[in-house]
């Protein structure tokens, strides 16, 4: 008897979904064969059987959520166990009592340093809403209630204890002090009666949006840098581009060409292919460049790796590739976890000029607005131009402006005279 | 070396519960009785009235028998028999007593108990029906003594056995009342009211304060006063007694209302104006035992200012229920074998009264809720609207609820009408899980019953009910 456990599908995965189970209990599977998918905060994958065996119980049921990597997920009893064949080890008969525990334990001392389980906050529901509503730490108290249930009571114990400061050393009974722990108001609280709306539940995407964002957004300081380009040259050879190479199949974008140079860009100026560490800035060796895609319920950003070495008929290939998968949530963990730099496109909605909030590590994330025609002064005289504004925003830890305005330099330098592109 | 672990002095719910729990965890316990196991609650209070007004209410019935299709003629009754089962309920429920306490080894010692000054706890002595006397010691000793009527004997308000009575005669009447004059509204009064006005006597409430069951929420009392009137019984609010006493042929009251005095009369007339703690002749003087009001003072472990000495149930004050009694005997055992019980949560004590229509609450009344300063939200729902009701023929009732409207605590729930002292308990396992008004929209109630109006009196707080 084996349990099957939620596997972790990238070093960063602390839980998932069971989005589908594709056996049932008494169905037999033979290694490698897909049994479930699992819905990870950015993509479904599948989940292969790693030893033959036939379904005992499925221990998760489909659609559940926030299952932690490591929980037994499904229990397989290997098959024929009892009449084992001639050649089969005996262990297999003999040793399953001494063998289980072992299997079980295992997943203990598994690689995920989050427990499994025994982590849910226990308090009752009106513990919880004082809580919350004072701004008070759950998991910093300690339950009075039966079986340690947090209840009312040790909730405004804890109120009482608050304001005089400084937390107890011993930690277990520290505080969160509101400030750093700011708890959403509720609607109702800001003034939206319950009722006038519908609440759509937040999925695993959303959820790690709304945490990953709100974290870059207050932790890193950011800044803008903004820069109009002139890309009537780099429209004519995009044209000239794709006439020429119809016949193959190549139909380059204007962002598939922005993507070249950015990456180009980056390795012309160095230090800003970089990401904070707190031991020290990483200056990557290569320009992996993310690309926001948006998809049905939020966006992703899959990855043109060493997008600085690809030619623009490959990096158009691999983007529509990317995109087409990652609309049906389909893009395996690598394929958008890593990137060194991210580009935000929304020219095609119209957006004249937006600024981005940077995907971490990464130092910098380019906004890219519409390419439109403009009056400018050329020669001391108004012409026509057809002029595209971007915005980068740079994580000042790692990107000051001098280098993010020698970065948005060496770009304008490769759209505005794309044939640079190719020294 | 003690005798025993524990001595518990008094039989009731508070004393027979605090003995058996404290046989559970492992001590040697013994319980002293003067008069009947089980105490008052189960001979001579809760369980024999119940029987009484069951009695009532089946005689009520058949009196309706047309409204539900039936024909019942020459509906009489007997006082007797309808006594005798009432004595003969209590009688099996002490007897089961008796057993609870051998099948949990507890001894159980009949006589009257003192105490006096010992080591760790004070020395038990108790003499026996032939004055025999004999001193026990335990570590700790429980006070479970109960209370008994209170009575007013400046104002006459003092049973005499014979035509004024407290609950005990009222209980066994040594002759069925023409006429009944009742002092006091809380639940004894008006259950004892009920009971009579059921079986044909013509019944005055005489209540001091401006509403009859003072403790239960305003909106509750003036709702089960029309009910009542409407059954047959005058109500006198505002009404105090200031003289009773029997004649030759009944009993004769000189009431004051309004600044004007009356005579009341009746053939007898019953005292249920309040409890007095049983702390005589128990020797918690010389102990030094503090008292308040008449109470044993005690703390949230039920703890009593002399060592080793505790006091549980209606002796350690109100409110004089007996599940509050058996809940202080757990709290006190438990915490006395080093477990940490919570202090009971007054608030979280449920009252029923069993009249028709019957009345229970729990927690704060929506004018206590209001005088804490919170922002309360209030629901209420009719019996008129509930399908089982309806059926049952009895659609005259209402539920209510109070919340924090900040927090979403339920703090308080009130009742009148058919079958709510069955269904308060609802609301309090809601307290006690603390569930917010969130948590008691989400349940499920099923369909058709009484307790949905439970679920709508929420929803009404709310603004959700779906059934007004």
């Amino acid at each position: 008897m084996t349990d099957i456990l939620m596997p972790a599908l990238s070093p960063t995965m602390e839980e998932g979904g069971l989005a589908k189970w594709l056996v049932k209990p008494g169905d037999t599977v033979t290694a490698g064969q897909v049994i479930a998918e699992i819905e990870t905060d950015k993509a479904t994958m599948e989940v292969e059987a790693v030893d033959e065996g036939v379904v005992e119980a499925l221990l998760v049921e489909a659609g559940a959520q926030g299952v932690k990597v490591n929980t037994p997920i499904a229990r397989l009893k290997a098959e024929g166990g009892a009449p084992a064949p001639k050649n089969a080890p005996p262990l297999r008969d003999s040793a399953p009592k001494a063998e289980t525990p072992k299997a079980v334990a295992e997943p203990a001392r598994a690689p995920s340093p989050v427990s499994t389980g025994g982590d849910r906050i226990v308090a009752s529901p009106l513990a919880k809403r004082i809580a919350q509503q004072a701004g008070i730490d759950l998991s910093g108290l300690a339950g009075s209630g039966p079986g340690g249930r947090i209840v009312k009571a040790d909730v405004e114990a804890a109120m009482r204890r608050a304001p005089q400061a400084p937390p107890q050393p011993n930690g277990s009974r520290a505080l969160t002090v509101p400030q750093q722990a700011p708890v959403p108001k509720t609607l109702e609280q800001l003034g939206i009666a319950p009722g006038s709306y519908d609440l759509v539940p937040l999925d695993m995407m959303r959820k790690t949006i709304a945490r990953r964002l709100t974290d870059s957004f207050r932790d890193i300081p950011h800044f803008p840098l903004t820069i109009d380009l002139e890309i009537d040259r780099l429209l004519k050879a995009r044209g000239e581009i794709n006439a020429r190479f119809a016949d193959h199949g190549v139909k380059i974008s204007v962002n598939d060409i922005i993507i070249k140079a950015c990456a180009l860009a980056l390795t012309r100026v160095p230090d800003s292919n970089a990401s904070y560490t707190p031991e020290g800035i990483a200056l990557h060796h290569h320009a992996d460049v993310a690309v926001a895609v948006a998809i049905d319920g939020g966006l992703i950003t899959p990855i043109i790796r060493q997008a600085e070495t690809k030619g623009l008929a490959a990096i158009s290939a691999e983007m529509a590739d990317l995109a087409a998968r990652a609309r049906d949530r389909k893009l395996k963990p690598h394929e958008y976890q890593g990137g060194t730099f991210s580009l935000s496109n929304l020219g095609m909605m119209g957006i004249k000029s937006f600024s981005s909030i940077l995907n971490e590590p990464q130092g910098m994330i380019m906004s890219v607005g519409a390419g439109e025609k403009r009056p400018i002064v050329k020669n001391d005289a108004l012409a026509i131009a057809t002029v595209m504004t971007v915005t980068l925003t740079c994580d000042h830890r790692v990107v000051d402006g001098a280098i993010g305005s020698a970065f948005l330099k060496a770009f304008k330098g490769f759209i505005e005279d794309p044939m640079a592109m190719l020294l | 070396m003690s005798q025993f672990d524990l001595i518990v002095i008094g039989a009731g719910p508070g004393g027979y519960v605090a003995a058996i729990r404290a046989a559970q965890l492992g001590m040697k316990v013994a319980i002293v009785e003067r008069d009947q196991l089980g105490g008052v609650c189960l001979n001579w209070g809760c369980i024999p009235t119940k029987a009484l007004l069951r009695t009532a209410e089946v005689y009520r019935n058949m009196q309706h028998a047309k409204d539900f299709g039936l024909s019942a003629d020459n509906i009489r009754f007997d006082p007797k028999a309808v006594v005798d089962r009432s004595r003969k309920v209590a009688g099996r429920l002490s007897g089961g007593v008796a057993f609870l306490m051998k099948k949990n080894k507890i001894q159980v010692i009949a006589g009257t108990a003192r105490l006096e000054k010992g080591g760790a706890a004070p020395k038990c002595v108790v003499k026996d029906k032939d004055g025999k006397e004999a001193t026990y010691d335990a570590k700790h000793v429980v006070l479970a003594t109960g209370a008994r009527a209170r009575t007013i004997p400046q104002a006459g308000l003092a049973p005499d056995g014979k035509r004024i009575w407290s609950y005990r005669e009222a209980m066994t009447p040594p002759e069925w009342p023409q006429s009944l004059l009742v002092f006091g509204s809380g639940a004894i009064g008006i259950e004892f009211a009920s009971f009579y006005a059921a079986l044909g006597v013509k019944v005055t409430v005489v209540e001091m304060l401006d509403r009859i069951l003072p403790v239960e929420d305003e909106e509750i009392s003036a709702f089960a006063r029309k009910r009542f009137e409407k059954e047959g019984i005058t109500i006198r609010t505002s009404c105090a007694a200031s003289s009773l006493k029997a004649t030759a042929s009944g009993v004769e009251a000189v009431v004051e209302s309004g600044g004007k005095k009356e005579t009341l009369t009746a053939s007898h007339a019953i005292v249920a104006v309040g409890i007095s703690a049983n702390t005589e002749n128990l020797g918690l003087e010389a102990l030094g035992v503090k008292l308040e009001k008449g109470n044993v003072v005690t703390d949230g472990a039920c703890r009593t200012n002399v060592g080793g000495l505790y006091a549980i149930g209606d002796v350690a004050g109100a409110p004089w229920l007996a599940h509050k009694a058996s809940h202080e005997g757990v709290i006190c055992v438990e915490a006395i074998s080093g477990k940490h019980p919570h202090a009971m949560v007054k608030e979280r004590i449920p009252g029923c009264t069993y009249s028709h229509p019957q009345v229970a609450s729990v927690g704060l009344t929506e004018a206590k809720a209001k005088a804490t300063g919170r922002e309360v939200r209030v629901g209420r729902f009719p019996f008129a609207g509930n399908g089982k009701a309806i059926a049952l023929g009895e659609d005259q009732g209402m539920v209510k609820t109070v919340f924090d409207a900040r927090t979403g605590e339920l703090l308080g729930a009130h009742m009148v009408g058919a079958e709510v002292t069955e269904l308060i308990q609802g609301y309090a396992i809601a307290m006690q899980a603390e569930a917010t008004e969130e948590t008691l929209a989400s349940t499920i109630f099923p369909h058709p019953t009484l307790s949905e109006m439970m679920h709508e009196a929420v929803l009404d707080a709310y603004g959700r009910a779906l059934h007004t």
